[in-house]
C-alpha cells in the first residue's frame, strides 16, 4: 500500500469515529438535559402526531424559514435538498449490489449538486450584500461554505469535467468498511474531495452543524401545547419540591 | 408632557427594516439594583474579586438544566432569518438588538468556555473572554429584550431570544447586576402579596370604592368581593386593575360579567398579583416562590376554579407553568398537585382565562349586550406577545386569537384588524414587556413601540380606528405612556372587558 492510501485509511477511520462519536454525544447530551417548562412557540400542536407533523414541516419543508425570509428559504432549501439527493446517490459507493432506490435516483443526485451549489452561492451572497447578516457573519461562517463549496465544485468535477477511476474508489470505500484495505486512486481532484468531506465529518460535532440534530430537541418545536392536562416536571424540580417537603 | 431627550421615530404605515447604526443604543442602561432586593432575592449586589467564575460556573448550570439554553446555544447558523423581526432592532437599527446578536453576546462567551473550537480558535469562530465590558453590554442588551418570542416563530430551528435574555439576567443577578425595576418588584411581590405594593386594608377600600362607583353609574349593586372562604371563583389579576387607568375599566368589566352569570366569586388579598416577574429573570425557584401565592390562596378559600385576568405574562406563566410550579392544573399524580387538583371543578380548564370565561357565557347565551353603547369607538385588537406565542385560550389551537376577537365582536360594532403580519403569532411587542416598563428605559420603551405604532396607525388613518383594545396590564401601562410620543391620545387604548363592561345590560 502506498503512503497516500495508508495516510487516507487512516483520515476516513479517524473522520468516522470522530463523527459518529461526536454526534452520538451530543445527541446524548441534548436528550439528558432537561426541559424543566412547557415552551412551545404556540400556536402549537397539542397531540403528539401534531408535532411530529410540525417536525416534518420545519425538516423537510423549512416552516418557519419560509414565513421569515423567502431568499433565505429559496437558497437554504436549494442547498439542503440538493444536498440530500448528492448524499443518497453516494451510498451507492458503499454497497454491492447497489439497491433500487439508489440506482433509480443517481442521475436526480447527479444533477442535484448544482442545485446544492447555486444554494450555497446564494447563502454566501448574502454575507456579503445585506448588511445585517455581514454584521453576524463570522471567519467561520465564511470557512463553512467555502468548505461546502469547495466539497460540491470538487465533486462536479469529477463527476462531469475529469471523471475519476470510479471502479476504483469503490474498492477503496468499501474496503473502508469491510477491513479489506484498497488503494485510493491518485486523483488529486478526488483526494482534495475526499480530504474536504473528511474535515466536514471532523469539524460537525464541534460546529453550528449541530443544527441538524438540535432542531429535533428544540423544545420550542417538539412540546406539545398541554399545560393545563398534563403536570409536566424536570427531574431536577421534583427533586427541589421533595427537599422542599 | 416633557420634550424627549432622544428622537422619536417618525409614524408611518408600514415598518422599513432600517439599515445598522452600530452602537445606537448601546447606552441605554436601566438603573442597577441596591443592596436591599438582591439581598432579599439572596444575590451579591457588586461584583466580587470572583464575579467571573461566578458567571461562568452559573452559565455552566444553567446549560445543564435548561435544554433550551444548550441546544439554542449550538444550533444557531446565522442565517439572518431573525435579524429584521426584533421589534427594537426596526426601532433603534442598532444590530445588538437583531436576535441573533443579541443571543451572539452569550454564544461567543459560551464558545470560549464551553466549546473545543473557541478554546482554541477564539478568533476564528467569534469566541470572546468575558469580560467587564462584555458584562455591560449583557446588562445594557438584555434589557433591550422584551421577551416577546417574535423571533423564535421566525427561526428555522425555532430559537427563542427570550430563553438567552432569561439566562443572562440570571447570570448577571448572579455576579451582583441585577435589575432595580423588576426585583424590587419581586420583593413587594413576596413581601406584600402584589407588584404595586397595595397592602390588604387598601385594597378593600379600592373595591369598596369601585363598588359604590358602579352603582352609582349603573344602579346595580355589582360585587367586588375579597378573600371570601367558599366562593366558587378566585379571580387573579395584576394589580395595575385596582389602580391604574385604564385597567381598572377592565376589573369593573370582570365584576359586570360575574355578576350577569351570578356565579360567586372573590378576589383575594394573598393573591393580589397575577404578574410573575419570576419569568422575566429567568429563576425557577422565584417564579414558583411568587406563583405558591395562588395555589396557597386558593386552598385557603377553597375555590373550585381559578380565573386569570387581562395579564399578558401572568398569562403565560399561569396557561404554560402554573401545573409545573404549584399543581393548578391536571394530571399530576403526587400529593403535592392532587391535594390542590381535588379540590378543583374538573368541568373546567384550569387555571381560566377570563375571555375564556366571559367568551363561554356569550355561547351560551348568559350575556346580554347593547353594542350600540360602543359605537363612539372603532376598534383594533392589539395580540400581546406573551398571550399569542406563550399560551393558548380555548381548546384549539389558536383561540388566544380568535376568543378576545370574538368577544369584541359580540360587544362592539366597529372592528378592524390591523395588517395580518403585525398581528396574530407575528404580532409586535407594545415596546413594554419583559421588565422594561420602567421610566430609566424610556427611550427604548418608545422607539420599540414603532412597528406596532405603524400598523396602528395604518389602520386609523385607513378605517378610521381610534381604540386600541389589548388584554395586559403592561402593554396597557406601556401604550398610556407612549402613544402620546406618536401623536395619538393616552385614551385610546383599554382593555377588552372595559368594552364589554361599556355594552353589558344588567339587571
Amino acid at each position: 500500500m502506498t503512503s497516500l492510501t495508508v495516510l487516507y485509511t487512516a483520515i476516513y477511520y479517524f473522520a468516522a469515529i470522530v463523527f459518529i462519536a461526536g454526534v452520538a454525544y451530543r445527541i446524548y447530551e441534548y436528550s439528558r438535559t432537561p426541559a424543566p417548562l412547557v415552551i412551545p412557540t404556540t400556536p402549537a400542536p397539542t397531540s403528539n402526531s401534531g408535532v411530529a407533523l410540525r417536525m416534518a414541516r420545519e425538516v423537510v419543508l423549512f416552516e418557519s424559514l419560509f414565513k421569515s425570509n423567502k431568499w433565505i428559504w429559496v437558497f437554504g432549501w436549494l442547498f439542503h435538498v440538493g444536498l440530500a439527493l448528492v448524499l443518497l446517490r453516494h451510498f451507492r459507493y458503499f454497497q454491492e449490489p447497489v439497491w433500487f432506490w439508489v440506482e433509480f435516483i443517481q442521475p436526480f443526485g447527479k444533477y442535484a449538486s448544482f442545485a446544492m451549489v447555486a444554494g450555497l452561492a446564494g447563502l454566501w451572497a448574502r454575507r456579503f450584500l445585506v448588511d445585517r447578516v455581514r454584521y453576524i457573519s463570522t471567519p467561520s461562517d465564511h470557512l463553512m461554505l467555502a468548505l461546502l463549496i469547495g466539497i460540491g465544485m470538487s465533486g462536479m468535477m469529477i463527476t462531469f469535467v475529469a471523471h475519476t477511476d470510479i471502479v476504483a474508489l469503490k474498492a477503496f470505500t468499501l474496503g473502508l468498511m469491510t477491513f479489506d484495505w484498497h488503494p485510493v486512486p491518485a486523483d488529486p481532484i478526488l483526494l482534495i474531495h475526499l480530504a474536504l468531506v473528511a474535515l466536514l465529518m471532523i469539524i460537525f460535532p464541534v460546529s453550528k452543524l449541530l443544527h441538524a440534530p438540535g432542531i429535533f430537541f428544540s423544545p420550542t418545536r417538539n412540546q406539545k401545547d398541554n399545560p393545563r392536562e398534563t403536570r409536566h416536571i424536570a427531574p431536577w424540580a421534583s427533586a427541589m419540591e421533595r427537599d422542599k417537603a | 408632557m416633557a420634550a424627549a431627550e432622544f428622537e422619536v421615530p417618525t409614524l408611518t404605515d408600514y415598518t422599513d427594516v432600517p439599515k445598522i447604526q452600530e452602537g445606537a443604543t448601546a447606552h441605554v442602561k436601566s438603573f442597577i439594583a441596591p443592596q436591599g432586593p438582591q439581598e432579599y432575592l439572596g444575590y451579591p449586589w457588586e461584583l466580587a474579586e470572583n464575579w467571573k467564575e461566578r458567571a461562568i460556573d452559573k452559565m455552566g448550570d444553567l446549560l445543564g438544566k435548561y435544554r433550551s439554553l444548550r441546544v439554542f446555544m449550538d444550533a444557531c447558523v446565522h442565517c439572518g432569518a431573525c435579524t429584521d423581526k426584533c421589534h427594537y432592532f426596526l426601532g433603534t437599527a442598532d444590530p445588538n438588538n437583531m436576535p441573533v446578536a443579541r443571543q451572539e453576546l452569550m454564544r461567543k462567551v459560551y464558545r470560549r468556555y464551553f466549546t473545543l473550537p473557541g478554546k482554541i480558535a477564539p478568533w476564528l469562530v467569534g469566541a470572546e473572554d468575558l469580560t467587564e465590558d462584555v458584562l455591560n453590554q449583557w446588562y445594557s442588551y438584555y434589557h433591550q429584550c422584551s421577551e416577546c418570542r417574535r423571533c423564535s416563530v421566525f427561526c428555522p430551528y425555532g430559537i427563542d431570544t427570550a430563553e438567552i435574555t432569561m439566562a443572562g439576567r440570571e447570570i448577571l443577578n448572579h455576579v451582583g447586576m441585577g435589575q432595580k425595576y423588576s426585583n424590587e418588584i419581586l420583593v413587594k411581590v413576596q413581601k406584600i402579596g402584589n407588584n404595586l405594593g397595595l397592602p390588604g386594608p387598601a385594597l378593600e377600600d379600592t373595591l369598596a370604592g369601585l363598588e359604590e362607583d358602579i352603582e352609582a353609574d349603573t344602579g346595580v349593586p355589582v360585587k367586588m368581593p375579597l378573600d371570601v372562604e367558599g366562593a366558587e371563583i378566585l379571580l387573579v389579576t395584576p394589580s395595575a386593575d385596582f389602580f391604574s387607568e385604564p385597567h381598572v375599566e377592565s376589573l369593573i368589566g370582570y365584576a359586570k360579567v360575574f355578576h350577569a352569570a351570578g356565579v360567586s366569586w372573590t378576589l383575594s388579598s394573598k393573591a393580589s398579583e397575577a404578574g410573575n416577574f419570576g419569568l422575566f429573570n429567568g429563576n425557577y425557584e422565584t417564579m414558583q416562590k411568587v406563583a405558591m401565592r395562588i395555589r396557597d390562596a386558593a386552598l385557603e378559600l377553597g375555590v373550585k376554579r381559578i380565573i386569570v385576568g387581562e395579564c399578558g405574562h401572568a398569562w403565560r406563566v399561569a396557561y404554560s407553568f402554573w401545573n409545573t410550579l404549584t399543581g393548578i392544573g391536571y394530571g399530576g399524580g403526587d400529593p403535592f398537585s392532587k391535594k390542590l387538583q381535588e379540590q378543583l371543578d374538573h368541568r373546567y380548564p384550569q387555571p381560566m382565562h377570563i375571555c375564556e370565561y366571559t367568551w363561554d357565557l356569550i355561547e351560551k347565551g348568559a350575556l346580554k349586550f347593547d353594542k350600540s353603547l360602543n359605537d363612539d369607538r372603532v376598534i383594533t385588537f392589539h395580540d400581546s406577545c406573551n398571550v399569542s406565542r406563550g399560551s393558548r385560550m380555548g381548546t384549539e389551537p389558536g383561540g388566544q386569537f380568535t376568543i378576545p376577537r370574538n368577544i369584541i365582536k359580540a360587544v362592539a360594532n366597529n372592528f378592524h384588524d390591523m395588517p395580518a403580519e403585525t398581528i396574530g403569532e407575528s404580532t409586535f411587542c407594545c415596546g413594554g414587556g419583559g421588565g422594561l416598563l420602567t421610566d430609566d428605559l424610556i427611550e427604548i420603551r418608545v422607539k420599540g413601540a414603532l412597528p406596532r405604532m405603524n400598523a396602528y396607525n395604518s389602520v386609523a388613518q385607513r378605517q378610521g380606528v381610534n381604540f386600541l383594545a389589548l388584554i395586559c396590564a403592561i402593554c396597557k401601562a406601556q401604550f398610556t405612556k407612549v402613544l402620546p410620543y406618536y401623536g395619538f391620545d393616552r385614551n385610546q387604548v383599554g382593555g377588552v372587558h372595559q368594552l364589554v363592561s361599556t355594552a353589558i345590560k344588567l339587571d
